[in-house]
C-alpha cells in the first residue's frame, strides 16, 4: 500500500507538471481560440532560462547559488512572457478567426525555436540582430518614399529578403571569429542541478516519504493556478480578457483596448509555460526537443477538461498524471499480486511508460465519444454550434 | 491553345516516365520517386483538408499503416532474413518463438496488396466515423487526430516483440522477385509504379471532388451547420472521405517504404503528419493539381538544403509555414491561377492591369 501512495504522489506530481504546462495552454487556446503548437518550445526556453541562470549564478556560491531557482522562476515567465508578446504583435495577430491557420504557423515558429537554440552562438545573434535591424531601416526608408506605389508591397518584401540576405553574410563572416562561432548549448541535452534544499525529504506522514522536489512542484503549480484565477476573475485585467473573450466587437465600443487585451493574454500564457519549464528543469535533463514530449498531453488535459474551464484543467491534469504513472510503472501488479491471468496479462502489456501512454490517449478518445466536450462542457448561445 | 493544354498532363507524365529514368542517376530518380508517393499522400491530405475542411494531422498513421503491411510481407518472403524457425530474424533478439498472429496472413502476396490500403481505409473510417459521430470539428479534429498518432506511435514503438520497435522493418535488403529490393533495377520499377499510380489516385480525387459528392464536401467545408440544416446528414460523407484519404495514404506509405528501404515508427512521428500538411498548403489547397506540386517542391527543396546546410532546413521549414500561411495561403498553384503573377507584373507596369473594373484600377493608383 505504501508503495501505491507512493506511486500516487509520483502522479499528482507529473499531473502538476502537466497542469503548470496546461495552464497557460488553456488561457491561450481557451480565451483566444488560439492553437500554439510553440507551447512546448516556451517551455523549453523556460528550461534555458534556468540553465542560464544556474550557470550565472554558480561563481557566486553559498546562500545567493541556493537561491537561483526562485530568481530563474521570475526570469522565465519574464523572458517567455516577453517572447510570448513578440511573437502575438508580429505573427498571430494576423490570424485571429483562423485557428487551422495559427497551428501551422506557430508550428513553424516551434521548428525555428528548436534549431534556434541547438545552433545558436554569439555570431548567429549578431547576424540576426544585423538583419532585423536592416530590414526595418529598408522598411521604412521604403516606406517613405514608394508607399503610394502599387508596387510597394513586393518591393518591401524585396527589402526585407536583401537583410535577410545581409543577416546572414554577416553570420558567415562572424563565424571565421574563433570565439563568436562557438554555439551557446548546442544540441546535447543540459542538467540544471536542483539546490540542496530542494533534495533529499520534506519529513514523514506515517511511513510514507515526502520527496521535496515533488511536493515543491505540486505547491508550485498550485499556487500558479491561484494566481492565475485571482487574475482573471478579481483584477481589472482579468475582467477585460473575459470581456474580450465574450464579445470582441462590444467591448471595442466600451473601450476596452482589445489589441492590448490580446497582448497580455497571450504573454501570460506563454510566461505561464515558460514557468513550466522551469519546473521541468528539476526533474532532469532537458534537451531542445523538449517541447514535443509535453504539448500533446497538454491539448488532451484541455480537451478532457473542457476548453476555457479551470477547474476541468485541475482534474484532467491529475487524472492523467495518476493513471499514467500508476499503470506505467505496473505498481498494480505488486499491489494486487493475485489478479486474475486475463487482466495481469493486460497490466503487464501497459506496464512501461510508452505503452501508459498509449492507454491513457485511448482512454480519453473513448471517454469523448461520452462526452465530446470534455468533463466540464462550455453551455450558453455563444458556443459554436 | 486548348489542344496543348489538354496534352499537358500526358507529356508531363511520358517525360516522368521515360525521360526521367534516362536522365538522372539511380540516385536521384530513386529520390523523384519517393517525392512522387509522397505526392499521393499530399492529394489525400487535399481531398479532406482542401475540399472538406478537415485538417487531420494524423495522416501518418495510414501512411506508415501501409509502409507496415508491405514491410511484413517482404520480411516474410525473403530467404536471407529469416532465422533459425523461419521467421524474420529479428524476433530471435527478443526471444519471440512463434509467429504473431496477425504477421501470418502477410505471407500471400495477394492478401498483402489488398492490406495495404484496405487496412489503413478500415482503421481511418473507424477513426473518422467515432469522431464525427460526436461532430467533433475544427481544432478538436486536428488535435484529437494528433493524440490517436501518438497512441500508434507509441504502440508501434514500445512493441519490439511485434514490430522491431524503434529499429523499424528494413526492406532494403530483402528480396522480390528473387532480387534485392534495393538494387536499381526494382527501384526503376517501383519509380516506374509510382508514377503510374499518381495519375490514378489524381483521378480518384477528381472523383470525389466532382459532381453532387464534391459539392457536398465543399459545401460541409463552408458552412456544415447550414449543410445540416438544410437535410443532410454530414457524417457518411466526412467518413467516406476520410475513409479514402486514409486508403491513399496506406498505398503512398507502401511505395514511399520500399523506396526509402526502411519503415519505422519515425514515419508517426507528429512532425513528420504535420510537415505533411504543409506540402498541400505550399503547392495550393482545394485544387488537385496543387499537392503534387507542393509535395514534389517542398521535398526536392529539403534534399537540397539539407545536403548544402543540414541545420538551416529547420529554419527554412518554419519560415515556409509562416510565410505560407501568413503571405500565400491560397499556395503557390492557387497563386498563379488566381492572377497572382499577373498582378505582380502589373504592379511593376509591366502588364496591362485587368479590364473589369477600369473605374476602381484608376482609383488604385493615386496620383503623386
Amino acid at each position: 500500500m505504501e508503495l501505491f501512495f507512493s506511486q500516487i504522489l509520483d502522479g499528482l506530481s507529473i499531473g502538476s507538471v502537466l497542469l503548470l504546462a496546461a495552464t497557460g495552454l488553456a488561457i491561450v487556446f481557451g480565451l483566444m481560440g488560439v492553437i500554439n503548437l510553440a507551447h512546448g518550445e516556451f517551455m523549453m526556453l523556460g528550461a534555458y532560462v534556468t540553465y542560464v541562470v544556474q550557470s550565472a549564478l554558480k561563481p557566486m556560491g553559498g546562500v545567493i547559488f541556493e537561491l537561483y531557482f526562485p530568481v530563474s522562476l521570475v526570469l522565465a515567465f519574464i523572458v517567455t512572457g516577453l517572447i510570448g508578446v513578440l511573437l502575438e504583435r508580429t505573427l498571430i495577430r494576423q490570424l485571429y478567426g483562423r485557428p487551422l491557420e495559427t497551428l501551422l504557423a506557430t508550428w513553424g515558429v516551434s521548428l525555428i525555436l528548436i534549431q534556434l537554440i541547438r545552433s545558436v552562438s554569439t555570431a548567429m545573434m549578431l547576424g540576426i540582430i544585423i538583419g532585423v535591424a536592416s530590414g526595418l531601416i529598408v522598411s521604412k526608408i521604403l516606406r517613405a518614399k514608394f508607399s503610394l506605389k502599387p508596387f510597394f508591397t513586393y518591393l518591401n518584401g524585396l527589402g526585407w529578403a536583401a537583410s535577410i540576405l545581409i543577416g546572414l553574410i554577416a553570420v558567415n563572416i562572424f563565424d571565421k571569429v574563433r570565439p563568436l562561432a562557438k554555439a551557446w548549448f548546442g544540441p546535447r541535452n543540459i542538467d540544471v542541478t536542483a539546490p540542496k534544499w530542494l533534495q533529499g525529504s520534506w519529513g514523514m506522514i506515517g511511513t510514507i516519504e515526502l520527496p521535496g522536489l515533488r511536493i515543491f512542484i505540486i505547491l508550485l503549480s498550485a499556487l500558479l493556478l491561484l494566481a492565475t484565477y485571482w487574475f482573471l476573475n478579481k483584477s481589472v485585467w482579468g475582467l477585460r480578457i473575459r470581456a474580450v473573450t465574450q464579445n470582441r466587437q462590444m467591448s471595442n465600443c466600451l473601450g476596452i483596448p482589445t489589441d492590448r487585451v490580446d497582448s497580455i493574454t497571450f504573454g501570460i500564457g506563454s510566461g505561464l509555460a515558460g514557468v513550466a519549464g522551469c519546473a521541468i528543469t528539476l526533474l532532469g535533463s532537458v534537451g531542445p526537443n523538449l517541447g514535443a514530449a509535453y504539448i500533446v498531453s497538454c491539448f488532451m488535459v484541455i480537451v478532457l477538461g473542457g476548453v476555457g474551464n479551470l477547474l476541468g484543467t485541475v482534474i484532467a491534469a491529475m487524472l492523467l498524471g495518476i493513471i499514467q504513472s500508476v499503470i506505467g510503472s505496473g505498481t498494480l501488479l505488486t499491489v494486487f499480486p493475485d489478479m486474475p491471468a486475463a487482466a495481469r496479462g493486460v497490466t503487464e502489456f501497459f506496464a512501461t511508460t510508452s505503452m501508459s501512454l498509449v492507454l491513457v490517449f485511448i482512454f480519453i478518445i473513448v471517454f469523448l465519444q461520452f462526452r465530446p466536450n470534455g468533463m466540464f462542457p462550455q453551455k450558453g448561445r455563444s458556443v459554436d454550434a | 491553345m486548348k489542344l496543348f493544354q489538354r496534352l499537358v498532363p500526358w507529356i508531363l507524365l511520358a517525360i516522368a516516365l521515360f525521360i526521367l529514368p534516362a536522365a538522372l542517376d539511380d540516385f536521384r530518380l530513386n529520390l523523384f520517386g519517393r517525392y512522387f508517393a509522397l505526392a499521393i499522400t499530399a492529394l489525400a491530405i487535399d481531398l479532406i483538408w482542401g475540399y472538406t475542411g478537415l485538417l487531420s494531422l494524423g495522416q501518418g498513421i495510414f501512411f506508415s499503416l501501409g509502409g507496415y503491411a508491405v514491410a511484413m510481407y517482404l520480411m516474410l518472403n525473403t530467404k536471407s532474413l529469416a532465422g533459425g524457425n523461419g521467421i524474420p530474424k529479428f524476433f530471435e533478439n527478443y526471444g519471440v518463438a512463434e509467429l504473431p498472429f496477425f504477421w501470418k496472413p502477410f505471407w500471400s502476396p495477394a492478401f498483402t496488396l489488398i492490406a495495404l490500403w484496405v487496412i489503413p481505409a478500415v482503421v481511418a473510417g473507424l477513426v473518422g466515423w467515432l469522431i464525427f459521430r460526436n461532430r467533433i470539428k475544427g481544432v478538436y479534429f486536428s488535435i484529437i487526430t494528433q493524440a490517436a498518432l501518438m497512441v500508434f506511435f507509441h504502440f508501434f514503438n514500445g512493441q519490439q516483440k511485434l514490430f522491431d520497435g524503434t529499429n523499424g522493418l528494413k526492406t532494403s535488403t530483402s528480396e522480390l522477385f528473387g532480387q534485392l529490393v534495393g538494387s536499381p533495377d526494382m527501384q526503376v520499377l517501383f519509380y516506374r509504379l509510382t508514377v503510374i499510380l499518381l495519375p490514378l489516385a489524381f483521378l480518384v480525387c477528381r472523383y470525389f471532388t466532382t459532381g453532387r459528392f464534391g459539392d457536398a464536401l465543399i459545401a460541409i467545408r463552408d458552412d456544415e451547420t447550414r449543410f445540416r440544416f438544410a437535410g443532410f446528414n454530414s457524417v457518411p460523407f466526412k467518413t467516406i472521405v476520410f475513409l479514402v484519404a486514409g486508403a491513399l495514404c496506406g498505398i503512398s506509405g507502401a511505395l514511399y517504404t520500399v523506396q526509402s528501404g526502411i519503415v519505422s515508427p519515425q514515419y508517426m512521428s507528429i512532425s513528420f503528419s504535420i510537415e505533411m500538411v504543409i506540402w498541400v498548403a505550399v503547392g495550393g489547397r482545394g485544387t488537385l493539381v496543387g499537392p503534387i506540386i507542393g509535395a514534389t517542391v517542398v521535398n526536392y527543396l529539403r534534399s537540397l538544403v539539407s545536403e548544402a546546410l543540414p541545420e538551416a532546413w529547420l529554419f527554412v521549414q518554419g519560415a515556409l509555414f509562416i510565410f505560407v500561411v501568413v503571405l500565400m495561403p491560397d499556395g503557390i498553384y492557387g497563386w498563379v491561377t488566381n492572377g497572382g503573377l499577373r498582378s505582380l507584373l502589373a504592379a511593376f507596369g509591366i502588364a496591362k492591369k485587368a479590364k473589369t473594373y477600369p473605374s476602381l484600377d484608376e482609383e488604385a493608383v493615386p496620383v503623386d
